[in-house]
């Protein structure tokens, strides 16, 4: 510790950053065999990798298993209340653009009680690194369906089956005009490493949907994407610039995440066999913090700094004495 | 609205007519001491900008004033219907005053449905001066009128001048380009014009303000110009308007200063910018539509070159949500709505409560339940301020008198927020928001040091060379505010209970029942100035405690009371929670409190719990602001039993 200072900048100035100074001092709390676990591993893993200094880097969540993830990374945190991390993270990333800011959501609450900023984040292109566990299944509150339940669900408020029809998170995603659109596996680290990789890089709005096993209220969701013995045949690994089929007996199209038309990313979103993972869409396009800070330099430049005495006095003054 | 000069509440009269003498043109000129005018007509017919000019003239011709605006919710509503009726109302003096006036002297009523809408609020011998064009058969029927009132005895208690004011307006526009529909729209001006002459305002301002406001259409502008003059021309020059008024500046009313005249939402724009300036942190303003605070989102995104970042969210919680999320980022956050949007806002209000940053939650309220009445002014959403929210979650408010005094309030909440890490509410209301009065500009010199220190070492009693969030200031019992960014102070915060001190996730029971208590205390302990009681024979048994827009009529009350030999004491809250230490002290002085608000008796209930005094209340919930004759007559009533 003698030559790095506590933001790991070396006494050379260079930043270097391992996993576990990204550990923060508390004890994890999660259930045994969940899912977070191996998606808390694979971000304290990634982490060191963006070369940014952990006073740079915050995380803000909701409400729900998955948005306890800040306490556990010794960043800046935000646990914040159910389904409005998007629209926090939005305030915080418009008027800092230095920092880099990541939302920790799931499935019910960023589809469902907080859906609407999900969509307008996406919209606006804030710049943020949105990553949705998706276990399609609310475990906090101990088991209720979803909005990403399959139909006919039993659980506990659905005795019969839920009625549901389920969001496919990445659909609603390239529906609110994101830019950045990907999915990944908690059990497989180095995807999830470099689906988050691709993710930081992107300029702009990025939601990463991760699905995640919750072993206690739906154990198993995504074992088949995950058993040896069957995942080559379920899942459709996306790459840029390699080709890919819809169906066995379809055309073959060379995948390119960057083609601005987002019907083949939509076609893509709504595939289920085989299942899709990896990028689907990285279109960039200018984010909405840079656009805002840029009107305030603008008004600047062609203004000048605001005067408050003038500005106060207005143009209809008058005189007593 | 500034208070030396007593208003005694005499009507207009010839009592108020001290001085005749013959003008220019044999016309005569009568001085008054002040005028209420009321402009009415249909949603469309420009009458708040007929008003707003009006005001202008008046404000840069040095009279005192209080305005009143009065607009339905719709946009246009069905045209010379009843609902569709807009007005705005302008009281002016030589002295000063502090109320927009409880009747018109002067109504200009555009239409039938105009007039009627306002005919009952006219005092005998009130002069009325309506457009004879629109008095047709279809119009009155619109309006249920059978006959014409203008000529079947309806009006025999008012002086009438009936004005052909669209064929007017057409007439004098037939020189330009313009097609008829389009001239016709240019009678307010006419009108404004004609009112212009009357009392004599200087015409400058408007003509240079129809053209730039129609820089781009010259020949609109040409034309309203041209028919704003046309309408002075016919006073001069009718035998129907004998008569003209001055009234004369007030100036003995003001302090010396630059003065301009200033709207309630205006102010605190202003109030927002300056708090943002003097605390050197950038403005962040988080907010959805809505009636009636839009126009303070309005007036900041306007000003980027002050740093002011203006988000419109995608719905109330995302409004209070990004200005929480930048104040976590070392912005002055700010949201702004009226109450619907604070019902929606609750649970952030209550995030910020418990993550102990600051944050300023500006509520315009309106009539409510519900949508309520969205332009129409109310004070009900004190409660809703007070305790409106899951768990103990103490909030401080502070309420503006006047709309003015939103400029300064802000400041206040701001110097509140940021010294106590903590969110506050600043309640104003329609009334304020869109009424408007001289305002003392303020040198720069004279605002308050709002600076702050964000934490940038670490400060773990331990020695662990650890930060600690929730380590408190003794004083004040604010928590460091570490922005990111600052190196060695990452922390998490959170809406789960912590542990005073850490930070870090507690449940422990003695910790949470020493937190409850330490959020109250730190709120409790805010330091506000001491409630000031204007009892100028010191002998007053009556105390009449108000807060928010009411100071006003309030005022004009007392002034009235006291001018018919009433003793009685006036006092009026600013700072709701907490309350002025000496409150309590106030009230027991005094054998009597009566409490008028503009809801069933929120202040009254809390003045009750809290000071065990016999409150009395009287409440009014019309939407519209109280009558200074009404609270007279209550304070009268007050004394005598």
């Amino acid at each position: 510790m003698t030559d790095t200072a506590p933001n790991g900048i070396k006494a050379n100035g260079a930043l270097k950053l391992t996993a576990k100074d990204f550990k923060s001092d508390q004890e994890v709390r999660w259930c045994p065999g969940c899912g977070d676990y191996a998606i808390l591993a694979a971000v304290q893993g990634f982490l060191p990798e963006l070369g940014i200094p952990r006073e740079k880097i915050v995380f803000i969540s909701g409400i729900g298993c998955s948005s306890r993830f800040p306490y556990y990374l010794s960043t800046y945190g935000m646990h914040s209340i159910h389904g409005r991390a998007p629209a926090i993270a939005t305030g915080l990333a418009s008027s800092r653009p230095d920092l880099s800011v990541w939302v920790i959501t799931g499935d019910g609450d960023a589809l469902s009680i907080g859906g609407n900023h999900l969509i307008h984040a996406l919209r606006r292109n804030v710049n943020l690194k949105i990553l949705l566990f998706n276990n399609r299944i609310y475990g906090l509150t101990k088991g209720q369906y979803s909005p990403t339940s399959e139909p006919g669900k039993i659980t506990k408020s659905t005795p019969m089956g839920s009625l549901d029809e389920p969001f496919r998170p990445l659909s609603l995603a390239l529906g609110a005009e994101a830019g950045f659109v990907a999915r990944t596996i908690d059990s497989d680290r180095q995807h999830l490493t470099s689906v988050l990789r691709a993710a930081a890089q992107h300029q702009g709005a990025a939601l990463v949907e991760i699905y995640q096993n919750c072993n206690i209220f739906n154990d198993g969701a995504f074992e088949v994407l995950k058993d040896p013995a069957t995942r080559d045949a379920a899942l459709l690994r996306l790459e840029h610039g390699k080709p890919y089929r819809l169906a066995p007996d379809g055309e073959e199209i060379v995948h390119d995440v960057t083609d601005p038309d987002p019907t083949r990313a939509f076609a893509l979103s709504r595939l289920t066999e085989p299942t899709p993972i990896g990028v689907l869409r990285a279109v960039p396009r200018p984010a909405y913090d840079r656009q805002l800070n840029a009107q305030l330099e603008q008004a600047v430049a062609e203004r000048g700094e605001g005067d408050l005495s003038a500005l106060l006095s207005g143009s209809d003054t008058w005189m007593v004495r | 609205m500034t208070s030396r000069v007593e208003e005694t509440g005499s009507t207009f009269d010839e009592s108020h007519d001290p001085e005749s003498e013959p003008a220019n043109g044999g016309k005569r000129v009568r001085r008054l001491d002040r005028v209420v005018i009321r402009f009415a007509g249909d949603s469309g017919d420009g009458m708040q900008l007929t008003g707003d000019r009006f005001t202008s003239e008046t404000a840069g011709f040095g009279n005192d004033l209080s305005t009143l605006p009065n607009f339905p919710a719709e946009i246009r509503a069905p045209a010379g219907t009843l609902p569709g009726v807009s007005s705005f109302q302008l009281h002016f003096a030589d002295h000063d005053i502090l109320t927009p006036g409880d009747a018109p002297d002067v109504l200009v009523a555009m239409n039938p449905a105009a007039l009627k809408a306002n005919l009952s609020d006219l005092p005998r011998g009130a002069e009325i001066i309506v457009n004879t064009d629109e008095f047709t058969k279809r119009a009155l029927a619109k309006v249920g009128w059978q006959a014409d009132p203008l000529d079947d005895g309806t009006l025999q208690e008012y002086r009438v001048h009936p004005v052909a004011l669209t064929t007017l307006t057409v007439e004098a526009l037939k020189e330009t380009s313009l097609a008829r529909k389009d001239a016709e729209r240019a009678k307010n001006m006419f009108a404004l014009g004609l009112l212009s002459w009357m009392y004599h305002r200087p015409t400058e301002g408007t003509e240079t303000f129809l053209r730039t406001k129609f820089a781009k259409k010259p020949e609109i502008a040409e034309a309203n110009v041209l028919a704003f003059r046309a309408g002075w021309n016919y006073g001069e020059t009718t035998e129907s308007f004998a008569v003209s008024y001055e009234v004369a500046p007030a100036s003995r009313a003001f302090a010396p200063g630059r003065y301009r005249n200033i709207s309630g939402n205006l102010a605190l724009a202003y109030g927002l910018i300056a708090a943002s300036k003097q605390s050197g942190l950038p403005l962040f303003l988080g907010s959805y539509p809505i009636t009636p605070a839009s126009d303070i989102l309005h007036e900041l995104s306007k000003h980027k070159n002050f740093g002011v970042r203006t988000f419109q969210a995608e719905d109330e919680i995302a409004g209070i949500g990004a200005a929480l999320g930048a104040a976590f980022g070392g912005a002055l956050g700010v949201t702004t709505t009226s109450g619907p949007g604070i019902a929606l806002k609750s649970e952030t209000i209550g995030l910020a409560v418990s993550l102990e940053l600051p944050l300023l939650v500006v509520d315009i309220q309106r009539g409510g339940p519900s949508t309520g009445l969205p332009t129409k002014t109310e004070q009900a959403d004190l409660l809703q301020a007070m305790f409106g929210r899951n768990g103990e979650a103490p909030v401080p408010i502070v309420a503006p008198a006047s709309p003015g005094e939103c400029f300064t309030m802000a400041l206040e909440a701001a110097r509140i927020a940021l010294a106590y890490r903590t969110p506050v509410f600043l309640l104003s209301d329609g009334y304020l928001a869109n009424g408007s009065e001289p305002w003392r500009v303020p040198e720069l010199s004279e605002l308050p040091d709002l600076s702050v220190e964000f934490a940038t070492e670490p400060n773990a009693p331990d020695g662990s060379g650890g930060f600690w969030p929730y380590l408190r200031d003794p004083e004040t019992l604010a928590r460091p505010w570490a922005v990111p960014g600052t190196p060695g102070l990452e922390h998490r915060i959170g809406g789960i209970e912590k542990q005073d001190g850490t930070g870090n996730i507690s449940y422990d029971p003695a910790n949470h029942d020493h937190m409850v208590r330490t959020r109250q205390a730190k709120v409790d302990g805010v330091s506000v100035p001491d409630l000031a009681v204007d009892d100028p024979g010191g002998d007053a048994r009556l105390l009449v405690l108000g807060w928010g827009s009411t100071f006003g009529p309030i005022a004009a009350g007392v002034r009235r009371a006291r001018a018919a030999g009433g003793k009685v004491a006036q006092a009026h809250l600013r700072y709701l929670n907490p309350f002025p230490a000496n409150l309590g002290e106030v009230l027991a002085r005094y054998d009597k409190v009566l409490v008028p608000e503009m809801n069933l008796g929120q202040l009254a209930m809390l003045l009750r719990a809290r000071y065990l005094v016999d409150a009395r209340s009287f409440t009014q919930v019309s939407g519209m602001p109280f009558k200074a004759a009404q609270l007279a007559a209550v304070i009268s009533e007050a004394l005598d039993d």
